[in-house]
């Protein structure tokens, strides 16, 4: 009898976890990456990652509470169960990061040392310098290089998955091509497990990877797999714009005291440095004293976005930019704990932001959502090890991890929560999967016919692009046009006659993309196709996200539409003031009751979505409002509360804490 | 030819080494980009492929390259860069220009086999890191508590060598460092070849990256406990005895690795452990 072999695509952090688990408990693995997965778009992050440590302990932190930051923070759209699990595996996470290597900065007695990030109290974030990501990815690129070695893994670098092999809705393995040769064959699988990582090139440049496409992921979705959220697309407040790329400028600049600034007088010319404190204007502590620089990112960006296009502040005329300062900052200081980012500024701008204010503006970064991804829920409100169940798609054996599946995050990511969530969900994957191919009794052997007839129409897909007349549409200048109507639409503000606009220009770029000619028509490492094919399958996601946030009236996380938007109580006697926050909290019970949803796109034969709404499992912390400067938030707080504590006492009647048991088990609908 | 505005040309020229795959012949082409302020050599490849047409205006195939950071951290863009090696993305143009306003050379790198234009195959680098075992090797991935202990000092030391990001400019810039092709013979299987290949590899230089990585893994609290092996394999054939002590590899890394430093320092555990061995004996 064959052994089961297991396809996993993308040898980012999730990739790699979920390779190297799978090795150790003796399953073979194939894995495939477009790049050599040690330049996994994984590198990039510099910050930092989460988890309740010892010394945040003893500050009365607890697992509990790294669950209440990232649901609240996530303005509780996701479901709890996954996210509690995640949390208690924390600080067992970092432990094992340790053991395989990862230089974590120290404390002068040699214990590993945290920092800040935004959206808690608490000093919950282990780093590595400034390359966090590239130190963790390099751990587990090493373990499963050790694999490689020893057999157990065979790696297949240069390749991009076009899609899944199915046989009666069940997942049988993947078809992929050669980047080199071009060659395209099927790669048959017990279980496939996609870790492809984040879509930010659908609005042309982001702080992504130049393979973050999402094509993996749109390619699985057009083959019927489900994908959750798409509207939640995060916007990092802080990234210096370039011609190729918004480069970022970690939160972590913030955590170590960055400052965020611009000069009271508009586009005022003089060195930054010169301009005395009382004609600066740092609008986020002012806004925000208890979090000061460090609010979460969604308001962050909004903030920085108000100041520049509603107050007119930018600190050039001809872009939007805002000072982000760290000259007050020991020079020292900043090269142990933020040399690589600081260096990157300097590299790029020909600058030293150790002597002068950097320049930054908001930028697309991460995706919230992405493919739809189960799991079973156990006692205690969190996961079933071993199930498998854990992390698979709507299609069954297809599996989804990493930045790709929609779930931790909710309506937005807290800083240092993602590389936690993909290590963990690689490491998750893997017992549920060991579970499915020892119920399979062993590999599944299916007719090479399925196999040949799934790669013969990608084939003749290739051969029809190569083949398409000359003259047509231009495949980089459509990208060009579709991240511009993406970036103005559906980043920091969103109006729904804007996204009714977009939604019909992307389907007509859509069709317009249909007709592309290609520049290179040969038959080796070509790179115009493989782009021009990602291309294509960039709009069915676009689409998702553009209908998921036109439809989508109220405000959540990332998704801020002004229109319906509950704004604060500012005015009148207290007792008006209290009749205001009454109505305020009934109308968040309100919008609760009919937005508190997953979105849930499937696609269309046309290209386009249809979307249906799946309840959020809230078992574990019920939702209450999100409260982060909003002006008479203390007072909404107090009636929120009140009416919290009388739920609580008459648990039996309705409200918000029964809606969300009830909705305990709609995942797995 | 050029004109100016603002001090900045409104367009310039890049000429790139082109070759269609390998064993084919090599080409010069002309491109003329329009100039955008700050740009790379990555937005420059990037509008060469939008462009599709050469400076003479014929019909040209983009130019192949590899890339994915952009923020000189994954270590793919590795190219010469007017006749130096170096990572694209941090290439800006208008330090380019600044040095030599007439022209931008694009050539690949020319250690490795060329897979197509600026393409190169760097599967030997990470074959190498096979070699000498760059790893720790835990006994496993359950839960057994933290690593060891570290003070700042170690972990300055560490964390360097960690960041190295297998781009390659060390292996070009060096003198011992040889290019290795082979070509698939009549008849041999896709396993056989690679398996040549491998061997071939390993009886080559493993490199200044290699080394280094040796000297990371050797220093960790748990890796130390198989610091022999290591070196057994850095003193195998194609290991630390072929390195010239040329120091063109420190120059040029783009992390600023210690390189030289490392090279010393597993040149001094080299020897203790051949006599160690010895003794042994
Ligand atoms: C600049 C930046 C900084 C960040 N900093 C932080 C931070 O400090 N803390 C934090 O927690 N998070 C941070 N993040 C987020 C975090 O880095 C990512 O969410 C995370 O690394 C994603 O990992 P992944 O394993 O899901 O995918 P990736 O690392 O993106 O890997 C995707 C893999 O899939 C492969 N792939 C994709 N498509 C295909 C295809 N069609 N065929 C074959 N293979 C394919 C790729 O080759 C790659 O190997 C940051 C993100 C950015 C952009
Ligand atoms: S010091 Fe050694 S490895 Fe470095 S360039 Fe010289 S010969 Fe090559
Ligand atoms: S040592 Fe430096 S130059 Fe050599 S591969 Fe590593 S990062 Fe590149
Ligand atoms: S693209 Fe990653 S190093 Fe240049």
């Amino acid at each position: 009898m064959a052994k089961p072999r297991v396809l996993i695509v993308g040898g980012g952090l999730a990739g790699l976890a979920a390779t190297m688990k799978l090795a150790e408990l003796d399953i073979d693995v194939d894995l495939m990456s477009l790049t050599p997965v040690k330049r996994s778009h994984s590198v990039c992050a510099q910050g930092g990652i989460n988890s309740v440590n010892d010394q945040t302990r003893q500050l009365g932190d607890n697992e509990g509470l790294h669950l209440d930051d990232t649901v609240y923070g996530g303005d509780f759209l996701q479901h709890q169960p996954p996210v509690k699990e995640m949390c208690d595996w924390g600080p067992r996470i970092i432990d094992l990061m340790d053991r395989l290597g990862v230089p974590f900065n120290r404390t002068p007695e040699g214990f590993r040392d945290q920092r800040r990030f935004g959206g808690t109290l608490f000093k919950r974030t282990a780093f590595a310098g400034a390359t966090t990501g590239q130190q963790l990815l390099y751990a587990l690129d090493e373990q499963v290089r050790r694999w490689e070695a020893a057999g157990k893994v065979k790696k297949y670098e240069f390749w991009d998955f076009l899609g899944p092999v199915l046989e009666d809705g069940v997942c049988r393995g993947a078809v992929a091509q050669d980047l080199v040769s071009m060659e395209i064959r099927a790669f048959p699988a017990d279980a496939v497990v996609l870790g492809t990582g984040g879509c930010g090139l659908i609005y042309g440049r982001s702080t992504m990877s130049m393979v973050c496409t999402g094509s993996a992921v749109s390619r699985a979705y057009q083959a019927g797999a489900k994908y959750g959220n798409g509207e939640f697309i995060q916007v990092h407040p802080t990234a210096v714009p370039g011609a190729d790329k918004l480069r970022l400028m970690s939160e972590s600049a913030r955590g170590e005291g960055g400052r965020v600034w611009v000069p009271r007088k508009p586009h005022d010319a003089r060195d930054p440095r010169s301009i005395p404190q009382n004609e600066r204007y740092y609008f986020l502590e002012e806004r925000y004293p208890k979090y000061g620089n460090l609010v979460p990112r969604d308001i962050a960006t909004r903030e920085i976005f108000d100041v520049c296009v509603n107050d007119g502040l930018s600190v050039d005329a001809d872009r939007q930019c805002v000072y982000l300062d760290l000259t007050h900052i020991p020079r020292a200081e900043l090269d142990r704990k933020l040399g690589g980012i600081l260096s990157i500024y300097e590299k790029f701008q020909g600058v030293d932001p150790r002597d002068v204010p950097m320049k930054i503006f908001p930028a697309v970064h991460y995706s919230m959502g992405g493919l739809w991804a189960d799991y079973e829920r156990n006692a205690q409100g969190g996961l079933v090890i071993g199930s498998p169940k854990n992390h698979v798609t709507n299609v069954p054996n297809l599996y989804a991890i990493g930045e790709c599946d929609y779930q931790y995050h909710g309506a937005n990511r807290l800083g240092a929560n993602s590389l936690l969530s993909c290590i963990f969900t690689g490491l998750v994957v893997a017992p549920g999967i060991e579970t499915l191919v020892k119920n399979q009794k062993g590999a599944v052997e299916r007719p090479a016919s399925l196999y040949e007839s799934a790669a013969k129409r990608h084939r003749e897909d290739h051969e029809n692009l190569l083949r398409r007349p000359g003259g047509g549409e231009n495949p980089y200048l459509i990208h060009q046009e579709l991240g511009d109507v993406m970036t103005k639409t559906a980043t920091v503000v969103r109006r729904n006659d804007q996204l009714r606009d977009a939604y019909d220009k992307v389907v007509e770029l859509m069709d317009r993309a249909s007709r592309c000619s290609l520049s290179d028509t040969g038959n080796w490492t070509n790179q115009n196709v493989v782009f021009t094919k990602s291309l294509r399958d960039m709009f069915p996601i676009a689409l998702a996200i553009l209908k998921g946030a036109l439809q989508r009236d109220e405000c959540r996380g990332a998704h801020y539409k002004p229109d319906f938007a509950l704004g604060g109580i500012d005015e009148g006697e207290p007792s008006e003031r209290r009749r205001l926050a009454e109505a305020w909290c009934d109308r968040f019970e309100e919008n609760t009751a009919k937005w508190l949803r997953s979105t849930i796109a499937t696609h269309q034969s046309d290209g386009q979505p249809e979307l249906t709404y799946e309840a959020v499992d809230t078992s574990i912390i019920p939702p209450r409002p999100r409260l982060y400067g909003l002006v008479g938030g203390e007072l909404i707080e107090q009636v929120w509360k009140e009416r919290a504590a009388k739920r609580a006492a008459g648990a039996s009647g309705p409200g918000n804490g029964q809606h969300a048991a009830k909705t305990a088990t709609a995942a797995k609908a | 030819m050029t004109s100016h505005t603002n001090g900045h040309p409104q367009d310039f020229e890049v000429r790139v080494l082109r070759q269609d795959a390998p064993g084919a012949k090599t080409y010069w082409e002309r491109h003329r980009v329009p100039y955008e302020r700050d740009m790379n050599v990555i937005s420059v490849l990037q509008r060469i492929a939008a462009q599709a047409k050469s400076a003479d205006g014929r019909q040209v195939a983009p130019v192949a390259w590899d890339c994915n950071c952009l923020e000189e951290v994954c270590g793919a863009c590795t190219m010469l860069v007017n006749g130096r090696t170096r990572q694209a993305c941090t290439a800006l143009v208008d330090k380019l220009l600044e040095d030599n306003p007439s022209e931008i050379e694009l050539r690949p790198m020319s250690k490795f086999p060329v897979v197509r234009d600026l393409m190169v195959d760097r599967r030997r680098m990470f074959r190498a890191l096979q070699k000498v075992k760059a790893w720790v090797p835990v006994d496993g991935y359950f839960d057994k508590g933290p690593g060891g202990r570290m003070s700042q000092e170690e972990q300055g030391q560490a964390y360097p060598l960690s960041e190295c990001m297998s781009c390659g400019c060390c292996l070009e810039a060096c003198p011992q460092y040889t290019k290795v092709e082979l070509t698939r013979r009549d008849g041999e299987t896709d396993e056989d070849f690679r398996r040549r290949e491998t061997a071939t590899f390993d009886s080559a230089f493993v490199g200044a990256h290699a080394i280094s990585q040796v000297m990371l893994f050797n220093s960790n609290p748990t890796g130390k406990m198989n610091a022999g092996e290591r070196i057994d394999a850095l003193t195998a054939e194609g290991g630390i005895q072929v390195c010239g002590n040329a120091q063109n590899c420190v120059a040029v890394c783009p992390k600023s690795i210690p390189l030289t430093t490392s090279i010393a320092r597993a040149g001094r555990a080299a020897t203790v452990h051949s006599i160690k061995k010895w003794f042994d004996r």
